[in-house]
């Protein structure tokens, strides 16, 4: 082993230690704090899988689309299916954390703009975040814009307001909410609590007729209905169009044709044929589901609801929502707390943002060294370095300019994106299909009609470059 | 910086997407692979870890072998032979 690969060991050992130094000292300090550590370390188990399966919802039908390329479809299924085992193991018992959302054309339209923003951007949501543990500049600036976008598209109010439908401002003052929040003025606010709380809200084993919290709800209802047979449905169509292809060639070099039966070998060779993203999926499924155990279970042990009753217990109750909580969702969650750290910078340069929804009623603005989700998110960038340095692939990387412009506009997208439809590729998608919440599928559903469109534009500007590239070759 | 894509010798190319994210390499090396000829080699140099996966699965995929992969520090350079 050569002295830059021993050097990059050190750091990695460094990274976990200081992980681990924080936990015991705020525990030593105060047992509350095994709540935040708790989200610290399943973030740093996301981290470390992300990367090492390159693990990222963008490449999913951008390189479908874009170089015939499967396998990131395929290990998205196989963890949500194996997320989905779990968490209804969860939900059965009635420990969930889980909450579904409205759904209606607002999700797909939302993953439409998210979807196009992460193929502009070079990587999803989760996927900067992992892809910034690997020293990558862009990425890091993907995470930047989509923060600043979301903290200032949730305050938009003035000259946005005149965007907003009257049945929008009816409903929403029409709703009660508290003084403090001035839901007349704000384009999302009047979004939010005019259109979008007026959504139906179910789950898979609800329209089935089935309660959540059963095993016939639970496994039949939100797993087989809702998870495993669309996903199976996807992946056969994914196999069929993009797959099917390359095995019959691979048979027939081998001299062999191909046949119904071998039908089932195809298939599952489509599964495999990427060990690594296939593992991460597995063990990222498991982990989000076990995720949402614990923190329930810590949740029952202090008695409380919510994050924000701990921060009061600690001695920190700057930034809670009027409700008193903050935004604690019990599972992997990306895009909120990137735009609460940028809120609470924001509320400290003096820009009055409590009086939104989004930060004032619903997710507050913590500090983000007491806010559990930048724990986790911290931590995952942190579990993807470490996992790039013991695999020799960390490596500082400065964007150009034209990368700093792909990723600014792309995180740009990606943050109206999310907040349109209330999460990103983890909490607006993995996390609610997995859990049966049918507004996952219509996220799912526009992010793939995003990425056909960004695949579509970014062949074109590529064309332009190669073509200038390859102008003095005969080929 | 941009790509640059360079003649090294017979019908030897060398892709060079040092410093892209996602998904430049793979789309690049897709469209370089168009057009080179069956039985030439394209050496792809890029440094994201994420394009190895989608360019070994590119290559997997359409029956085209990737004859050497190295590391060197986070350098990738993967040697592919069209056809």
């Amino acid at each position: 082993m050569n002295e830059v690969a021993i050097g990059k060991q050190r750091w990695a050992l460094g990274i976990v230690g200081f992980f681990a130094l924080i936990s015991v000292t705020t525990y030593a300090y105060n047992e509350y704090y095994i709540y935040l550590s708790a989200y610290l370390w399943f973030g740093f188990i996301y981290g470390m899988c992300l990367q090492y399966g390159r693990f990222c919802f963008a490449s999913a039908f951008r390189d479908l689309f874009a170089v015939g390329v499967p396998r990131m479809v395929v290990g998205i299924m196989i963890s949500v299916i194996l997320f989905a085992l779990v968490s209804a193991f969860v939900t059965a018992t009635g420990i969930s954390t889980f909450h579904s959302s409205p759904a209606s054309i607002h999700s797909v339209i939302a993953g439409l703009i998210f979807g196009i923003g992460m193929v502009f951007a070079g990587g999803c949501a989760s996927g900067s975040l992992y892809k910034t543990g690997e020293g990558n500049g862009s990425a890091l600036l993907v995470i930047l814009s989509i923060s600043i976008t979301q903290s200032s598209f949730v305050d938009v109010g003035g000259w946005a307001n005149k965007f907003v439908p009257a049945s929008w401002h009816e409903s929403a003052m029409a709703k009660g909410l508290p003084d403090r929040i001035n839901v007349g003025d704000g384009w999302v606010d009047q979004y939010l609590a005019g259109y979008v709380w007026d959504q139906p809200i179910s789950t898979f084993a609800e329209i089935l007729g089935f309660t959540n919290e059963t095993f016939a709800g639970a496994y039949i209802g939100n797993v087989l209905i809702g998870v495993v047979l669309p996903a199976l449905l996807l992946l056969s169509v994914v196999y069929v169009l993009w797959s099917k292809k390359g095995y019959i060639k691979e048979l027939k070099k081998q001299g062999k044709t191909y046949s119904i039966a071998d039908s089932l070998a195809g298939f599952w060779r489509m599964v495999v044929s990427s060990k690594r993203t296939a593992i991460a999926g597995l063990i990222l499924g498991v982990a989000c589901g076990l995720q949402m155990f614990v923190i329930e279970g810590l949740r029952i042990k202090f008695g409380i609801r919510n994050a924000g009753e701990i921060l009061q217990r600690v001695g920190s109750d700057f930034g809670l929502s009027a409700r008193g909580t903050v935004f604690d969702p019990g599972y992997w969650y990306v895009t909120t707390q990137e735009a609460q750290w940028v809120g609470w910078v924001l509320q400290k340069l003096g820009w009055e943002n409590t009086d939104n929804i989004f930060f004032g009623y619903i997710n507050g603005i913590p500090n983000p060294a007491l806010n559990p989700a930048d724990w986790m998110s911290l931590a995952l960038i942190g579990g993807a370095a470490v996992m790039a340095l013991l695999s020799n692939e960390f490596k500082f990387k400065k964007p150009t300019k034209e990368l700093a412009v792909w990723a600014i506009t792309g995180g740009f997208l990606m943050g109206i994106g999310s907040r349109l439809g209330l999460g990103c590729n983890v909490g607006g998608f993995f996390v609610r299909v997995a859990n049966g919440d049918p507004a996952g599928w219509l996220f799912g559903i526009g992010m793939i009609g995003g990425a056909f469109i960004g695949v579509k534009f970014f062949n074109w500007w590529t064309e332009r470059q190669m073509a200038k590239e390859m102008a003095a070759f005969d080929l | 910086m941009a790509i640059k894509f360079e003649k090294k010798g017979d019908g030897v190319y060398m892709l060079d997407c040092m410093g892209y994210v996602c998904p430049h390499p793979q789309i690049y090396t897709k469209k370089a692979l168009e057009k080179i000829q069956d039985g030439e080699i394209l050496e792809v140099v890029f440094d994201n870890p994420s394009s190895s996966e989608s360019i070994a699965a590119m290559c997997d995929n359409s029956g085209i072998e990737i004859v050497e992969k190295n590391n060197e520090n986070g350098k990738i350079i993967y040697k592919i032979k069209k056809g």
